[in-house]
């Protein structure tokens, strides 16, 4: 008889019951021998007179719930209770579902990531070290299946029984792409029994983990990389003969149908994940970090499912304010808030569940989700998420999620409502087998007793004021010093005839009734003490005992009354004071974003950039975020104005090379990176961004670092202080990518580098191979396309490749080189690869030899991005000069001046001045090096880099002579909104101490409390960079030499 | 007229015919030396408008306006509508001693092995050939503290002239300071592996590794103190025969330190032992002006260029720090160690200080005459004034703004020193190629 066909029918009750009847005889029997006499039992079981929560939307009351062979077989008020069943009377408890865990690591072993720090100096791995005919890319292994390493654990299991988790989802936590989750009860069985789902879902991050493999070593790098194995995964569909046998791509396709969980843990990764998943067509589950709701319109948008941990910081000790000091207002914020998550996601009507994943003990779930509670979760929200919401997500709500007939008798029985903090969860049963959580609290044994003690001597007569399960009080005229024990069945009482009044105002209950007791009595004298053994059998108590005399008795106690139930802490109305969710989450952020004005610009001094290069007593209109008219004596009604008289106004700055802004900067890992896109991992939440608004940068082309030769694909942003990575992108701007030349990509510091190149003959052949490939690549794209266009005939395949996609625009113009250069042999050498096919070099950057070919670059047609002043910090810059950019500039080039560097950028107007000193330029051509002269290079001179009519808006205000020390910037305006103003940021600084003694305080209250807490950390702030040169910024800057994902540890400087 | 007016466009034609390994360190000059018509910016905050600087051999005689000029073998430089200023001093460097920054490891001499090195001295290695010397001089830094770094006590800085044949030439004091890093009382974080790596905290009690390091050092000058007491030594101890010098004043104690617990204990120090105490780096001190100046602890700033060390802190907190130095009294140089630009741009950092609530004498004063008190040369420079040495150097325009910053003339001991470099040379030979000039 195939279980199929009962499926099929088991609509009818008739069959239904039919087929329980016949799977209790299938499984009745098993494959593992008996060593014993069988044994076989029904397990029937009927719970009655309980409170039934259902699920979240249905409890009923005075309800039955009878279960069979580990299975629900009834639920409701009218249940006929079969006659095999025993029955548990669960009068004044409460049945629920039990919970589920989406994102355990139950029951398998986590490989140890190696503690040793990354070694820059150590060679590169470029090949797997996984044995066998799996993946190019050790942290890509799909084929991970956990139910072939899953092992039950009680050890484990036990602690999250206790908390009501009946089943959990669990994985192997390690590699870009993981394998398969397999969901399993917490039972105590054999694997073979508590495997509910062998493949219940397939799971992927953005941690290579245990991978020992160079690549990839940055964010960028490993969405690349996800990416590419999605293309390669659908390739291989076609069983491409030269690639073999690939059990990981294999493994790959066979997980799609399964729920796709990504661990993005964070805000910005969990973004950056739905984004992989729009491109291929993937709605991941997102595992989040407990910071989405600094962002949660962006979290909703993403219309994911999310897992949400309950890991909330702790409290720092901010008593040393040199401790204090160090510790940001963004990360004590967090702290305040971050219980605030799960509210965050039900008001946004987000599918949520919960997991005590990263909890760094798993009891601290019920405290945690109490705290959640006070900022406004729902305990009705809160128990689907632990129940239905992650069983509907796993395609297992036939099986767990709700107490209904056909499913798992998976269900927690408690002493009240689930949520409420005096409840206590009783019993946890897992597969229709009991597991005792707090047994002892099944019989509310809280009341009053007559106790009688019986000795050959006659009776004495006390009364047993039962408190709790380790409490009580034995009263004959006086309260007695008592012990009490009670563990479910067994009781252990002792009792001194004689009180003691001052250990009773410790035990008793207050302290009136001690003053009471004692103006009536007087303390007894020639006390005896008795000990009490005995077995609560309901309502009478039974046993025997001794006193202190050595005379045996035996004892009786007899249920009077019961106690008064103490009323349960209500939950707080009101969520407590807490600071304000500003855009970005720190001090400078702003509580509501700033909106484009119309904006009038009244009697300033024009800097135009233009071919008039000064307007004096000018005026500018700015509407609609657009630059709307320049002249004299301008009114508009519904702009606002700002009095210039005195001031300067320009275009906003714009550094063509900056690496601000982003999670990362090199992909160092191979020579060819061109498939890494920095606008993939963009940071808009770096301070960095606030401080060169304030040094009147509006425009910064974030770079890929000088790691490799042909780095990553670059990103122009504007400076919207406050908007989300898309909204800080340059829209409809054309492509660039990152190339670099010389020591860096040939990995000079090195000791003993294996990555080609190593000289700049091997940097030169680097470059004509990709490109070759690239041509080769395109040409068979074409071929497959003109192929695959007839009929009748066999397709071709051609592997999608995003690093040779990327070079091949680079050959159709379609996408544009700024190139890290700085000696003549290798400037010239780039130029002539790139004629040989047929495009030219955008813009060499750095560049500071360029004034010894500036002639050459002139005729290939380069802009120039340069240092000021820079020189001698390695071998090939022995030769850089101040005078570099006036060199250039006077032989023709279009020239820049950059930063590179997110301290000086925010005097890039001074850095364009020292051309006026070294060598002479005029100021309005210094002043176009930082406005027009990007622009030109960056191919939005017609949007931005001066001031004219029809541009946008993008505006700065000055003190001074924008060239001079002594200028600084007012008011930035980008897109006709003003993002940077002086007179705002000295509000905010008052705003920001204030915030900072606020939350100071109430973290010394926390301490206060006898809260733990955590030594005070200093909020460190990694600042990346090329990779080219070290700039020690602040005490607790961390540069980031990101070529090899490294921190570099400056312990003294 | 007779007396020999050196112009500016004499000046580069002449100094056009060098190559970077000729430009020659300038013959001493032991006549009489007229600056006339200047705008002469003292040093000491005041200014002199259209003043004579009378200057005799190497040294000053006289700075006011009206003086005659005498017939007969003078020299003359008309300064008319310029600038008129002391030498800059560039306070702590590794200037001579690390060439191609630290990446050409035989190019460095900057940091010796070992913990405790008092003994060591930073003079004897300084390259007066270094290509990064004549940079500094054509943007008016004349002096320089070369200093060692490495270990806990790095060894002996001295006080260089930047126009020298050879270090005994070079010297202008030796052994003035020795330099000690106070040790961190933050730890900092290791990351792992590659791409979303978490910070990681190392485990170990920061507090107590610093103050255990500090009792060591403590131990370490007691001992040093009791043997500079004893007549004749039986065993001499060359590293304490080193610092002697602190417990009479000869040195100073030069602290780098930029946490406020650092400064804290560099206080202590001056207590206990009776040290004249400097703080080098002190990106903090702004938090405890007050007890800096309560206590005479002078300050070197080491760069102002710098990004606050908090994302809350204003955003422009190191270019006010100086300002809150000054209001509070303390005594401060300001220091440029930027790796890059290479020092070059040490008067811009006082520009930066004069845009955020310094004066701009206040802020030139910075990297002159307060420098030369902090380094104990004051005696000898830092100003323009009677008795010093003629180290004076002559702008077009405000030197604090690099608009206006373009040094004419550059004098060290009154004999005129050479505004080319390698830099300046390289720019001649292309802009002759291009046909530009």
């Amino acid at each position: 008889m195939g279980k199929l066909r009962f499926y099929s029918l088991s609509k009818c009750l008739f069959l239904f019951l039919f087929f329980l009847l016949s799977a209790y005889s299938l499984v009745a029997q098993t494959t593992f021998p008996e060593n014993d006499v069988a044994d076989p039992r029904n397990n029937v079981f009927a719970f009655t007179n309980a409170t039934i929560v259902k699920d979240a939307q249905t409890t009923l009351t005075n309800a039955t719930l009878v279960i069979r062979e580990g299975k629900i077989i009834a639920v409701g008020s009218n249940v006929e209770v079969p006659k095999d069943a025993v029955i548990i009377d669960c009068k004044g408890k409460f049945i629920y579902p039990s919970f589920i865990d989406m994102y355990a690591d139950y029951g398998i072993a986590v490989p140890e990531r190696q503690r040793t720090g990354f070694d820059f100096r150590a060679p590169a791995q470029m090949t797997s070290n996984t044995k066998g005919a799996f993946d190019w890319n050790q942290a890509i292994k799909p084929e991970t299946d956990a139910s072939k390493i899953f092992t039950v654990d009680d050890s484990k299991a036990k602690p999250l029984r206790d908390l009501g988790f009946g089943a959990v989802l669990t994985h192997q936590k390690d590699g870009i792409a993981r394998g398969t989750g397999v969901f399993v009860s917490l039972g105590n069985e054999k694997e073979n029994l508590v495997i509910i789902k062998e493949k219940a879902s397939a799971h992927y991050s953005l941690s290579k983990g245990t991978s020992t493999q160079s690549y990839p070593s940055s964010m960028m790098g490993t969405i690349a990389l996800l990416r590419q194995s999605y293309l390669d995964a659908q390739w291989y569909k076609s069983k491409p003969a030269k690639e073999g046998l690939n059990l990981s791509l294999q493994a790959w396709n066979d997980n799609q149908n399964l729920p796709q969980i990504f661990e993005a843990n964070d805000k910005w990764n969990d973004l950056r994940a739905d984004r992989i998943g729009d491109e291929f067509g993937v709605q991941y589950i997102i595992k989040g970090g407990g910071n989405e709701y600094q962002r949660i319109d962006d979290i909703a948008a993403t219309k994911a499912a999310f897992i949400l941990s309950l890991n909330y910081p702790q409290a720092m000790d901010v008593e040393d304010p040199n401790d204090a000091r160090f510790i940001s207002l963004a990360d004590m914020k967090h702290w305040e808030l971050a219980p605030s998550n799960p509210a965050a996601f039900e008001k946004a009507n987000i599918t949520f569940c919960l997991t005590t994943a990263d909890l760094r003990d798993v009891k601290l779930f019920t405290a945690n989700l109490r705290k959640a509670f006070d900022f406004g979760l729902s305990e009705t929200k809160a128990l689907e998420a632990l129940t239905k919401i992650p069983a509907t997500i796993l395609n297992v709500y036939d099986k767990v999620g709700s107490l209904d007939a056909g499913k798992l008798a998976n269900f927690l029985i408690t002493s009240g409502p689930i949520f409420n903090e005096k409840t206590t969860i009783i019993q946890n049963w897992i597969q229709g087998k009991k597991y005792g959580v707090k047994e002892e609290e099944w019989n509310d044994i809280k009341g009053t007793y007559n106790l009688t003690i019986t000795s050959a001597n006659g009776s004495l007569n006390y009364v047993l004021d039962v408190k709790n399960n380790n409490s009580a009080n034995v009263i004959a005229k006086d309260t007695l010093t008592t012990k009490f024990n009670f563990d479910g069945k067994l009781i252990k009482l002792s009792f001194s005839s004689a009180s003691n009044n001052r250990r009773q105002q410790s035990h008793d209950t207050t302290a009136q009734s001690a003053m009471q007791q004692r103006g009536r009595f007087n303390a007894g004298r020639g006390s005896a003490t008795f000990l009490l053994s005995g077995v609560a059998n309901g309502e009478v108590w039974n046993g025997n005992g001794e006193d202190s005399a050595g005379n045996r008795f035996t004892w009786t106690a007899n249920f009077v009354k019961t106690a008064p139930t103490a009323t349960d802490s209500t939950r707080r109305k009101f969520p407590p004071r807490v600071g304000k969710v500003a855009y970005p989450f720190d001090g400078y952020g702003w509580d509501e974003l700033p909106k484009p004005e119309n904006i009038l610009i009244k009697n300033t001094t024009v800097w135009t950039s233009e071919t008039e290069a000064r307007l004096d007593n000018t005026d500018v209109l700015v509407k609609n975020g657009k630059i709307a008219q320049i002249g004299k004596n301008l009114s508009d009604a519904s702009a606002k104005v700002i009095d210039g008289s005195g001031k300067y106004l320009t275009a906003g700055i714009i550094d063509e090379h900056s690496h601000i802004a982003a999670s990362s900067i090199n992909e160092g890992a191979h020579s060819v990176t061109s498939e890494v896109r920095i606008g993939d991992n963009l940071n808009p939440e770096d301070i960095s961004i606030y401080r060169e608004l304030s040094g009147g940068v509006t425009s910064a082309h974030i770079l890929h670092g000088s790691a490799n030769s042909i780095g990553g694909q670059t990103q122009l942003i504007k400076l919207r202080w406050g908007l989300d990575d898309d909204g800080l992108k340059f829209k409809n701007w054309d492509p660039f990518i990152k190339f670099a030349l010389g020591e860096n990509v040939k990995h000079t510091t090195s000791q003993n580098n294996i990555r080609f190149p190593d000289t700049r003959m091997g940097v030169e052949e680097v470059m004509m191979d990709a490109f070759t490939r690239a041509r080769d690549y395109e040409n068979e794209m074409k071929a497959a396309d003109a192929n695959n266009k007839k009929k009748g005939v066999t397709p071709m395949v051609v592997r999608r490749n995003l690093q040779l996609d990327a070079l091949v625009e680079i050959l159709n113009k379609k996408r544009f080189i700024t190139c890290h250069s700085y000696v003549q042999s290798e400037i010239t050498a780039l130029m002539r690869v790139a004629e040989k096919f047929g495009f030219r070099v955008n813009t060499f950057t750095h560049i500071l030899e360029g004034y010894k070919v500036a002639d050459k670059m002139k005729a290939h047609g380069a802009n120039a991005s340069t240092f000021s002043d820079w020189w001698a910090y390695k071998t090939e810059v022995q030769d850089a000069i101040a005078y570099n950019a006036t060199i250039m500039q006077k032989e023709g080039l279009n020239v820049c001046i950059n930063s590179d560097d997110a301290e000086m950028a925010r005097r890039l107007n001074q850095e364009a001045a020292k051309s006026v000193k070294y060598g002479g330029m005029s100021e309005d051509e210094a002043w176009k090096m930082v406005t027009i002269n990007p622009a030109k290079a960056l191919h939005v001179s017609d949007r931005t880099g001066s001031i004219k009519v029809g541009k946008d808006a993008d505006l700065v205000l000055w003190s001074d002579n924008p060239l001079s020390i002594y200028a600084r910037p007012l008011t930035d305006i980008i897109d006709g909104t003003i993002y940077y103003d002086v007179e705002r940021d000295l509000m905010l600084r008052k705003h920001i101490s204030q915030e900072r003694n606020r939350l100071i305080q109430k973290l010394l209250a926390e301490k206060k409390s006898g809260a733990p807490t955590l030594p005070g950390t200093p909020s460190f702030e990694v600042l990346l960079s090329c990779g080219d040169h070290a700039h020690h910024d602040g005490l607790i800057t961390i540069d980031e030499n990101e070529a090899d994902g490294d921190v570099e540890i400056n312990s003294n400087k | 007229m007779k007396n020999k007016i050196i112009t500016l466009i004499l000046t580069l034609i002449v100094a056009t015919a060098f190559g970077q390994d000729d430009v020659y360190p300038a013959k001493p000059f032991s006549g009489r030396l007229f600056i006339i018509n200047g705008n002469v910016h003292v040093g000491n905050g005041q200014v002199i408008e259209n003043a004579t600087i009378e200057i005799n051999n190497g040294k000053i005689i006289q700075v006011a306006q009206n003086i005659a000029i005498p017939q007969g073998d003078v020299r003359v430089v008309d300064a008319k509508g310029k600038q008129v200023y002391p030498g800059l001093i560039l306070s702590v460097t590794d200037l001579g001693l690390k060439e191609i920054a630290e990446s050409v490891r035989g190019s460095n001499d900057f940091r010796e092995l070992g913990d405790l090195n008092p003994s060591i001295r930073s003079i004897v290695a300084y390259n007066t050939d270094s290509k990064i010397i004549g940079t500094l001089r054509a943007n008016g830094i004349l002096l320089a503290g070369v200093t060692p770094d490495g270990g806990t006590i790095s060894g002996s800085s001295s006080v260089v002239q930047l126009d020298a044949w050879n270090w005994e030439d070079a010297a202008y004091k030796m052994d003035n300071a020795i330099h000690l890093n106070m040790p961190t009382f933050i730890i900092r974080p290791r990351r792992f592996g590659g791409g979303g790596g978490r910070l990681q905290q190392e485990e170990a009690d920061p507090t107590k590794q610093a103050l255990d390091k500090i009792n060591e050092i403590k131990n370490f000058f007691r001992q040093a103190k009791a043997y500079s007491q004893e007549a004749i030594h039986t065993e001499t101890n060359l590293k304490f025969e080193a610092v002697k010098g602190l417990f009479d004043k000869k040195q100073k104690l030069f602290v780098h330190a930029d946490q406020v617990k650092q400064m804290l204990i560099a206080i202590d120090f001056a207590k206990e032992f009776g040290f004249d105490v400097v703080v080098v780096g002190g990106s903090e001190s702004f938090l405890i002006a007050d007890l800096l100046k309560q206590n005479n602890i002078a300050v070197i700033l080491h760069e102002e260029h710098s990004l606050p060390a908090m994302e809350d802190d204003d955003v422009d907190q190191p270019y006010k720090t100086p300002a809150q130095l000054q209001k509070a009294g303390v005594l401060f140089a300001l220091n440029d160690e930027h790796e890059e630009s290479r020092f070059r741009n040490l008067m811009f950092n006082a520009g930066t200080a004069a845009a955020y609530g310094l004066t701009k004498e206040q802020a030139l004063q910075a990297i002159t005459l307060n420098a030369a008190k902090i380094l104990g040369i004051d005696d000898r420079t830092g100003s323009i004034e009677t008795g010093k040495d003629a180290n004076i150097i002559i702008s077009e325009g405000d030197i604090l703004d690099m608009r206006t910053s373009i040094l004419v003339h550059a004098f060290i001991q009154g004999r005129e020193v050479s505004l080319e470099n390698k830099q300046t040379q390289l720019y001649h030979r292309y802009m002759t190629k291009y046909g530009l000039k």
